[in-house]
């Protein structure tokens, strides 16, 4: 009796199931792939693509039309929207614009943005080591805590750091930028901690064995299987030393101590004016060529680096 | 052994973070102009804050409005774009590039770009307006535009937003929607039901980052309107920065700070209390 009604039940499961996969595999004949769109669906698709990416695109292309054009086609109504001649010359005429030295500024821009790199990409690695692999009173509440400084806004630090930069009479000099990378990141630590936790345990365990130190460890292991991570890190890193405003702000006053952002915010609109719009577009391009070269250089590593990080609960 | 990998971001805690912190606290309680000594005011910085300094109010004023229509209408238009992005369509990575790419490059470069899109005689918004009819407009300068013109050029850098949209859309299982499809649930019930629930970590977490990015705003009302016409860009962070290094008065933006530090505490918890409600995740095998 149970053994039939058993035999029943399978059958009947059985017929059902075969039933749904008929129905969806005649679905799938009749309207393609559950993704495949109609025709009335791509052209909406595309014209939204189209018109959004119109938008987008249009400043960039403007800065660099902008930038490549004589100065009379610049102010002309209405606009020319190819410049015509092309200017070079605007490139090499917007470095003698009189203003801060300007290769001193992109000198000092180098340098903190090596440092900054350097300095938080390696820091930021070997904490995030010690929270993905080592155990220690406190780890928890410690890794909480760094999570938690990712809200504490710049400006609440801002003061106090500046008078701590005062009494060392360290304003107006380099090193109030170049320092502070040096002690990690709790965006990057936050990241490479996760993409440490994804490396197998045993490599670690397998040369603990062989007598290893930690530090050997995380050299030789850690580091050199993390590279996508690292890379991830410092790109990020570079794009925003590149940028950065606010600090330089607070803590440079004197031109030749200028990194490349305080270099073109100093120049002032009816002093923009007068060198004229196509000069100091031409500036804002160079400035923006470094990132750019990253950003199509490192494109995979930008989108990884924010999928980590902002997908992972 | 473990604190020795720790070390350098506990030090750098306690000198860049930890200890301005506490700093800042107690520092909101004296006025400070760093010629003269400090003395001891009590609460009179927070007093005269919030019942004798008009531009503090107008500020978080300011401010508030930026955070209310900027970041959501930011993240409609990022999931717009992600949604998009995640049909069958050709040349994907050209298009997720072209998008992205303006919010990597953002910063003074990128600011300074759109003071010149926003030239009341010879900027491009302009011309664009004049070519379909409509009258030009003083966008920086004029008290009723100010303030959108910010909103609308942070529009523009979505891009961050809209690739971790992008992630979170192909993660959601194609099961559920070839389920749906067979049950007969069309393309907007697919949308309410399956990638609105299915996308709700992610929508919260780019709401919980925008916010908290959104109150400091500050280079581009800097560089752009230096908080003007009357005020109507006097961002709280930029007012902040002004009181600080402008008019010297490091305890009253120190109290500022605070304030500002207090505020994005209560809304992120309050995200985090309504997230409860309707943050939505996959139960964990």
């Amino acid at each position: 009796m149970d053994v039939v009604l058993q035999k029943e039940v399978k059958g009947a499961r059985r017929r059902a199931n075969a039933f749904a996969s008929l129905r969806r595999r005649a679905y799938i004949v009749l309207w393609g792939t559950a993704h495949r769109m109609g025709l009335l669906k791509k052209v909406l698709v595309y014209s939204m693509l189209i018109t959004l990416a119109a938008a987008f695109a249009l400043p960039l292309y403007w800065m660099i039309s902008t930038a490549l054009k004589p100065l009379d086609q610049v102010y002309s109504i209405p606009p020319q929207w190819f410049p015509n001649p092309i200017m070079w010359s605007n490139f090499p005429n917007a470095l003698k614009v009189r203003g801060a030295p300007v290769l001193l500024c992109a000198w000092n821009t180098i340098q903190y943005t090596a440092s900054g790199v350097l300095g938080t990409t390696l820091s930021s690695a070997l904490v995030a080591y010690a929270f993905a692999r080592l155990d220690f009173p406190g780890k928890n509440a410690l890794f909480m805590l760094i999570l938690s400084t990712l809200m504490i806004p710049f400006a609440v630090v801002m003061v106090p750091q500046f008078i701590i930069w005062y009494r060392l009479g360290w304003l107006d000099t380099l090193k109030p930028l170049m320092i502070p990378p040096w002690f990690g990141g709790a965006f990057n630590i936050f990241l490479l901690r996760q993409f440490f936790l994804t490396l197998p345990k045993d490599y670690d365990e397998a040369a603990l064995i062989d007598g290893a130190s930690r530090w050997g460890i995380f050299w030789r292991i850690i580091v050199p299987l993390s590279k996508p991570a690292l890379a991830t890190v410092a790109v990020f890193a570079f794009v925003y030393y590149w940028n950065d405003f606010l600090a330089p702000l607070i803590i440079i006053s004197s031109e030749e101590n200028f990194v490349l952002t305080l270099y073109l915010a100093n120049f002032k609109l009816p002093f923009i004016g007068q060198i004229g719009w196509n000069l100091y577009m031409a500036a804002a391009t160079m400035f923006l060529v470094p990132c750019l070269l990253v950003f199509f250089f490192a494109q995979k590593l930008f989108v990884r680096g924010i999928v980590i990080t902002g997908l992972k609960r | 052994m473990a604190y020795s990998f720790i070390a350098p971001w506990m030090i750098g805690f306690l000198l860049f973070t930890g200890g301005p912190i506490i700093a800042s606290f107690v520092l909101s309680f004296f006025k400070w102009r760093m010629i003269e000594p400090p003395s001891f005011v009590g609460l009179s910085n927070y007093a005269d804050l919030f019942l004798s300094d008009p531009l503090f109010p107008q500020s978080l004023k300011v401010t508030g409005l930026y955070v209310l229509i900027a970041i959501p209408s930011g993240q409609v238009l990022a999931l717009t774009l992600a949604i998009l992005l995640n049909q069958r369509i050709r040349f994907l990575s050209f298009w997720r590039s072209l998008f992205y790419l303006p919010s990597v490059v953002s910063g003074v470069a990128v600011t300074v770009l759109w003071l010149w899109m926003y030239d009341p005689n010879y900027g491009l918004i302009n011309h664009l307006l004049q070519m379909v009819g409509l009258p030009s407009v003083n966008w920086l300068y004029s008290e009723k535009w100010s303030l959108p013109a910010l909103i609308i050029k942070s529009l523009w850098g979505v891009g961050g937003s809209m690739v971790i949209y992008l992630a979170g859309l192909q993660g959601v299982p194609q099961e559920l929607y070839e389920a749906a499809q067979i049950d007969g649930a069309g393309d907007r019930s697919a949308f309410f039901h399956i990638t609105l629930p299915m996308l709700s970590p992610v929508i919260f977490f780019n709401l919980v980052m925008g916010i908290i990015l959104g109150i400091q705003t500050f280079t581009e009302p800097y560089l752009m309107t230096g908080g003007g016409p009357s005020n109507t860009t006097l961002f709280l962070g930029l007012y902040l920065y002004q009181a600080a290094f402008h008019f010297l008065k490091m305890g009253y933006a120190a109290a500022m700070a605070w304030i500002m530090f207090l505020i994005i505490l209560a809304v992120t918890l309050l995200q985090f209390k309504a997230g409860e409600r309707w943050v939505y995740y996959e139960v964990a095998e």
